[in-house]
């Protein structure tokens, strides 16, 4: 097998035992990049020289054998709303598509420090705003199983890398879904956190109070491993939690005799594709032959996550993207005669029409006036939310529903609609409205072959319970290598 | 005639040393954009930590000013565009300000007048921008230094508790003594330490409802913000006596022309949607720390007043002119301490000590009084002792002011010494009665004023050295047999 197929911790032991070295391994992924990414464009910068020479000094590192950590001489790709020093980090905007990050972000910092080379800046809707990555202003993504489809978004380009094995671990980031989504129409494990279990300094803010960086990997050992390598507290993000990090490699083979897992019926009504719900289910009798219990359960609020998402969300954003104007840095606007036509016409010309639309929709819902009406009404949802996933925590141990109501669907299908495109979060930002981490798994394909994710809920905190549900998952359907790929015409 | 009926709002840095986000410093007069970094100019993915000696700072202003404290207080955003806010956001306090409920008590025309404070909160400092023409509009170009912004600011909001333009200036001054003495901040109105905007209406005397009110913003010196305001009565007052109405705009004060001019109207009011930062936690104080940070408040100006009132006996005013900077005061009770005679110290510091300074256009905040409290003490005690004469003295200390040097050196070498000596008086006086008939006659004959001219002589021929009552005795005894 070639290396840029293999798994991290599969690599991990080749490069302990000496079998390989970083170096090549990083090359694997360079050619599989050059032979690939063309056809499915994940990529919307590759760090090749510096991703060699922090190779070269991993390999060092792993000969002497010093500080060698679990991620050492691995290579991890990141979304391209994730700073790295000396590196472009667009997010996908034409307002940014100059701009050169002048430092790393916490999450970037610590893999650098454990020697992981970052190998590249993947794609996604621009400044994390769609479903599907076809807002990116730079590159179109395509779906390795399916190139007419969207990878999903707004971590496209992360979910499409390793699906096609030109990333080996990809980081992405989460504001209501977009870890998820992605992962489970490109069928690879993504893993969204509790909020604040991860720094954000450093991601480029979307929405600050929602936004999470993720594992996006091939297994779920990998995402412990990634999740390990980035979490913690971190002193330049005052939302970030204090405290201990478990180990969460120690989970995986705990097993799910004896916990219960909830089905919340809100998740499994209306909008949800018929073979997304067998697919779910089917993955619950497994994890119900395993052991575990299974509950049905109530979100009675669930229902207006949606709403209370698409209030929060653009509000905190038309705030977050205000800086954007022109003066600093990125995009800037030739021949405004004056400061206010400066800033009007720089985002005019830097913003896409979903991030607009967004800054639009987040000022309305500020606006004095309406602040009452719509920003803080949301905010009383969100409690609401949260209280009926404490509720629902207090009768089981994870929840468990589809991550997305459909599998992906073909480019350009719901561009025309925003609205439609919208209910891609129906699923997923519930957990972000509650703060709480979530996992999506890939659970099997659908007739025309695509995948369907299963996404796992767990109370705050509870990113070992669920690593442990969806590796017990992962065992018993065969892991990895029992599941299909996507079949690429390049190759 | 109207009442006048002024508010005030008050920006103060605070000075500490590093900004309120990062870590970047926060002197003055760096160098443009070298104290800056990806947090202060709002660089993507950047995120704020509040730096929590600013807590501390506010705080403590807001306790020195009588404020109840808040035990849970949050951030908020203030969302605006300008070129020298880097993140279009300025993080600030909306509904939950730190500090709530103050008041400042100072004197006008020896009466004591209070306006209270409706809020003290905390906030972040802007860059700064020069402009190639007379406003950002007009210009071909702007510049923007971003070593400032970041840099920690309290804004202090009183009631409309202000009565005349003098009346905001005595407590401006009041609250910049305040706020020195707390020492967290150097509040310097020319750097923009200490900047203050007013809010300003009239209305007839015996009205109850507000008249429409006009905010006047570039006030840089105490004076300015005193000749803004007389001119901002004048033209309302015009305004409404000629039956026309007073718009609610902001206005800019002109200090060349000497005139406020409008800047926005009312329909240009922005709305700042104001929303907690996500990027910051809430600030949860308890009544623990906000007690200990109490007891680590210097004695403030008023207690001080009232201590030197009940310690030392001084009057109100000699307190309270002592105390207006804290300098002053500690000068005075070291050199009581080793003097004594607070009375006389007093007396020596209002007049002599601080003409001195004045004239001398000494910045005590800035630089040490040039005479010690020994120094003082010294040639106090050199005045006592009738070494040299209470006129002298003043000379003396006027060149101690100059040459640093000490009261004892000073009348060694210019021979200051006063003439005690009854053999040596005697002989001077002598001299005189020989010298002037007329006067000896006048003295003898019941014209005793005559006597103050004879002193005189005696000291002119003693170039000031005389004792002058000495003096005064000799020639009693000597013509009146007295
Ligand atoms: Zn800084």
């Amino acid at each position: 097998m070639e290396l840029h197929a293999l798994r991290a911790h599969q690599l991990r032991e080749l490069l302990d035992k000496g079998e390989i070295s970083s170096v090549e391994l990083t090359k694997s992924l360079l050619a599989r990049i050059e032979a690939v990414d063309p056809a499915i464009g994940a990529y919307l910068s590759v760090r090749e020289k510096e991703a060699l020479q922090e190779a070269e000094a991993a390999d060092r590192r792993i000969r002497e054998g010093r500080d060698v950590g679990p991620l050492t001489g691995i290579p991890v790709s990141v979304k391209d709303n994730i700073s790295v020093d000396g590196s472009p980090t667009t997010c996908a905007s034409k307002m940014l598509e100059h701009y050169i990050s002048p430092y790393d972000a916490t999450v970037v910092a610590r893999l650098k420090a454990q020697g992981a080379p970052i190998l590249g800046k993947l794609n996604l809707d621009e400044f994390a705003m769609g479903s599907s990555t076809e807002t990116s202003a730079l590159k179109l993504t395509r779906n390795p199983w399916d190139l007419e489809r969207v990878p999903g978004g707004s971590s496209g380009g992360p979910a499409a890398a390793v699906a096609a094995d030109t990333a080996v671990l990809a980081l992405g980031s989460d504001t209501g879904g977009s870890i998820r989504q992605p992962a489970a129409f490109c069928g690879i494990v993504g893993l969204k956190p509790t909020y604040g279990r991860v720094s954000r300094y450093g991601l480029v803010a979307f929405a600050s109070s929602l936004d999470q960086i993720g594992p996006m990997t091939k297994d779920v050992r990998d995402a412990a491993l990634l999740l390990a390598a980035i979490a913690g507290h971190d002193p330049l993000d005052s939302t970030s939690i204090p405290g201990e990090v478990p180990d969460f490699a120690a989970e995986l083979d705990k097993g799910v005799d004896g916990l219960v897992i909830g089905l919340p019926k809100e998740f499994f009504g209306e909008g949800i594709a018929p073979e997304v719900k067998d697919a779910v289910l089917a993955a619950v009798r497994v994890l119900e032959g395993l052991g575990a219990k299974v509950q049905e359960v109530s979100l009675p609020h669930a229902r207006y996550a949606l709403a209370a998402y698409h209030m929060i969300a653009p509000a905190e954003a038309s705030s977050n993207l205000g800086r954007f104007d022109g003066v600093r840095f990125g995009h800037r606007a030739k021949e405004a005669e004056d400061v206010v036509t400066l800033f009007e016409k720089t985002r005019q010309e830097g913003f896409g029409l979903e991030v607009k639309r967004r800054i639009m929709l987040g000022t309305f819902a500020l606006s004095a006036g309406y602040y009452d009406q719509y920003y803080l009404k949301a905010l009383k949802v969100r409690t609401l939310i949260r209280q009926d996933f404490e509720k629902a925590f207090q009768q089981c141990d994870v929840l468990a529903t589809p991550t997305a109501p459909t599998v992906a669907f073909r480019i350009g299908e719901k561009w025309e609609n925003p609205l439609e495109m919208y209910q891609s979060d129906l699923l997923t930002a519930p957990a972000n409205l509650a703060g709480i981490p979530a996992i999506s798994i890939p659970c099997g394909l659908n007739g025309e072959g695509l995948p369907i994710g299963l996404q796992l809920l767990g109370p705050a905190l509870g990113e070992g319970l669920l690593l442990r549900v969806a590796a017990a998952y992962e065992g018993a359907t065969g892991g990895v290598e029992s599941r299909p790929k996507p079949r690429l015409e390049v190759e | 005639m109207y009442e006048v009926i002024i508010g005030l709002e008050v920006h103060v840095e605070l000075s500490t040393d590093s900004k309120i986000w990062c870590g970047c410093s926060t002197d003055f007069g760096a160098e443009a954009n070298t104290q800056v970094c990806p947090v202060c100019l709002g660089l993507p993915g950047t995120l704020p930590v509040l730096n929590e000696k600013a807590l501390e700072y506010a705080v403590k202003a807001g306790l020195a000013l009588g404020c109840e404290i808040a035990h849970f207080t949050k951030f908020d955003r203030k969302n605006y565009f300008y070129p020298d806010l880097p993140k279009a956001y300025q993080i600030s306090q909306y509904d939950l300000p730190l500090c709530r409920n103050g008041a400042v008590e100072f004197e006008v025309n020896g009466e004591t007048r209070r306006v209270r404070i409706a809020r003290v909160h905390l906030e972040e400092e802007a860059g700064k921008t020069v402009h190639s023409g007379d406003n950002i509009m007009g210009s071909e170009y702007s510049l923007v230094d971003y070593n400032r912004g970041g840099i920690p600011l309290i804004e202090i909001v009183t009631e409309p508790d202000i009565r005349s333009p003098e009346e905001a200036r005595l407590f401006m001054e009041k609250l910049r003594t305040i706020l020195l003495y707390t020492g967290v901040s150097d509040c310097k109105m020319q750097e923009g330490s200490l900047r203050c905007d007013a809010n300003i209406s009239l209305r007839p005397f015996g009205e109850a409802k507000l008249g429409e009110r006009t905010e006047v913003k570039n006030l840089n010196s105490f004076r300015a913000l005193q000749r803004a305001l007389e001119y901002e009565v004048r033209r309302q007052s015009a305004l409404l006596d000629a039956g026309e109405p007073v718009e609610r705009d902001t206005r800019h004060w002109n200090e060349q022309q000497g005139v406020t001019i409008s800047m926005r109207s009312k329909e240009d009011a922005q709305d700042y949607r104001y929303f907690p930062d996500p990027d910051l936690v809430p600030v949860t104080l308890t009544a623990e720390q906000i007690e200990t940070w109490r007891s680590e408040l210097p004695e403030l100006p008023d207690q001080k007043a009232a201590r030197f009132m009940e310690q030392f006996g001084l009057p109100k005013y000699d307190a309270q002119v002592l105390t207006a900077s804290k300098e002053v005061a500690a000068f005075f009770e070291a050199t009581v301490e080793r003097f004594g005679e607070p009375k006389t110290v007093s007396n020596w510091v209002m007049g002599e000590i601080l003409r001195l300074i004045k004239e001398m256009e000494i910045d005590i905040e800035q630089e040490p009084i040039p005479i010690s409290p020994e120094g003082l003490a010294e040639l106090l005690a050199l005045v006592s002792k009738g070494t040299i004469s209470n006129n002298v003295g003043k000379e003396v200390l006027e060149t101690m002011f100059k040459t640093g040097k000490s009261a004892a050196e000073i009348v060694k070498e210019q021979g200051l010494e006063q003439i005690s000596d009854t053999g040596e008086l005697e002989a001077l006086v002598d001299q005189v009665i020989a010298e002037n008939p007329g006067p000896v006659e006048d003295v003898k004959s019941g014209k005793e004023k005559a006597i103050g001219f004879l002193v005189g002589q005696v000291m002119k021929a003693s170039r000031g050295k005389a004792n002058p009552q000495r003096v005064n005795e000799i020639l009693r005894q000597r013509l009146l047999g007295s």
